[in-house]
């Protein structure tokens, strides 16, 4: 990590980088084949358990640079985790949702699903 | 109506015609085809995919599967880049945005055309920048005033609380110097940009950056001046690791940050 800069031209981006912008940016416009909103909400949480360390998705960029600068790394850090928690919360009522209106027959049987 | 297939679209932009050779080289997210679908001014670019692998009971199991995730993700942004070069515009589409056929891609530019439309003139032109600060590892960063020094013997209680309290005072200046030079850094670009969007820190385990990730941040820039913004970035990277930070530089990008107004 000595190079002070990494120019990376297309390919260098890491999957950090293409998911956030796949999958959470771009134009968001119905399709034909719909992926329901409770499902769409899962993987949204889930993918920013795993694509960000945290998630304090839009108001987060806003606060933590503009509205409160005083704001220490240590505050912060403690704030996400909090924000953590509630998302992984959230995941658990949705995936107990899921469950509750799923056809079973949609499932394939011991299909591992992660 | 056709049931083995479903049409897959990456992208809108205005239908100026010369696409199909930008497209002619590359592969969708199923290693098919991909062509433009014209409708009202605008060409949709689609590839037919495989109904087992795209309909929602598969979509649905296919989103949880991270390998599969990562291989469509790359798909799809390799076909919004083909279509970046050749566009003066592109507005990508989210991942996994699936018609039935032609008919039904066509009345969705039908019907969203306006919107479509103003959104390509506001970004007609202008490329998105990926700016990342991290934090370097300890070693890297230059030494402070005491930090070249063996740390003295412990000899006593006392020596040892005196020396936890300079070690948090380090760290928290550390942390100061990171964050105030993350800022600093961000706000030198943004005066460059036209606009500029926050994302949330990376987790390690996608990025593998073993650093900690202090700014991950997007600025929407001219083409034309996409040098100027690159050499600063590349200047503001040479002064960097003197904060004990690193820079990474990723793009350019079709504004995909930006085709959605900033959150109020």
């Amino acid at each position: 990590m000595n190079a002070p800069l990494t120019p990376a031209p297309g390919g260098g981006a890491n999957l950090a980088d293409i998911l956030e912008r796949v999958l959470d940016k771009g134009v968001v416009i119905a399709g034909d084949i719909r992926v329901e909103l409770l499902d769409i909400e899962l993987l949204t949480i889930k993918l920013r358990l795993v694509v960000a360390s945290v998630d304090k998705a839009k108001e987060m960029g806003i606060d933590w640079w503009e509205s409160d600068p005083a704001l220490s790394s240590r505050a912060r850090t403690r704030e996400l985790g909090a924000e953590n928690a509630r998302l992984q919360a959230r995941l658990a009522e949705l995936e107990n949702a899921g469950a509750r209106h799923a056809p079973p027959e949609d499932q394939e049987p011991g299909k591992e699903t992660r | 109506m056709n049931t083995t297939e479903l049409l897959y679209a990456y992208a809108v932009t205005q239908d100026a015609g010369d696409l199909g050779e930008a497209l002619e080289t590359v592969t969708g997210v199923a290693g098919e085809p991909v062509r433009a679908v014209r409708q009202a001014g605008l060409a949709a670019l689609a590839g037919p995919v495989p109904a087992a692998g795209f309909d929602e009971a598969a979509l649905r199991a296919s989103l949880e599967d991270l390998g599969w995730l990562e291989r469509t993700a790359r798909a799809h942004q390799r076909v919004v880049d083909a279509a970046a070069a050749a566009a003066p515009c592109v507005l990508p589409l989210r991942l996994a945005t699936v018609y039935r056929d032609e008919d039904g891609l066509r009345r969705m530019l039908t019907e969203r055309g306006q919107h479509l439309r103003a959104a390509l003139g506001r970004l007609d032109g202008r490329c998105e920048w990926g700016v990342k600060v991290y934090t370097l590892p300890p070693r890297a960063a230059p030494a402070g005033p005491s930090a070249g020094a063996p740390p003295a013997p412990v000899r006593s209680g006392r020596d040892y609380l005196r020396r936890r309290a300079a070690e948090r005072t380090t760290r928290r200046e550390e942390e100061q110097r990171v964050d105030e030079a993350a800022r600093t850094l961000h706000a030198t670009l943004a005066t460059l940009a036209e606009d500029t969007r926050l994302y949330p820190p990376q987790n390690p385990r996608l990025s593998r950056q073993p650093g900690r990730n202090v700014l991950n941040a997007a600025y929407l820039v001219p083409r034309e001046q996409g040098p100027r913004f690159t050499d600063a970035v590349a200047r503001l990277a040479e002064a960097a690791p003197a904060d004990g930070v690193g820079v990474e530089l990723t793009g350019p990008w079709a504004p995909y940050s930006f085709v959605t107004p900033a959150p109020p």
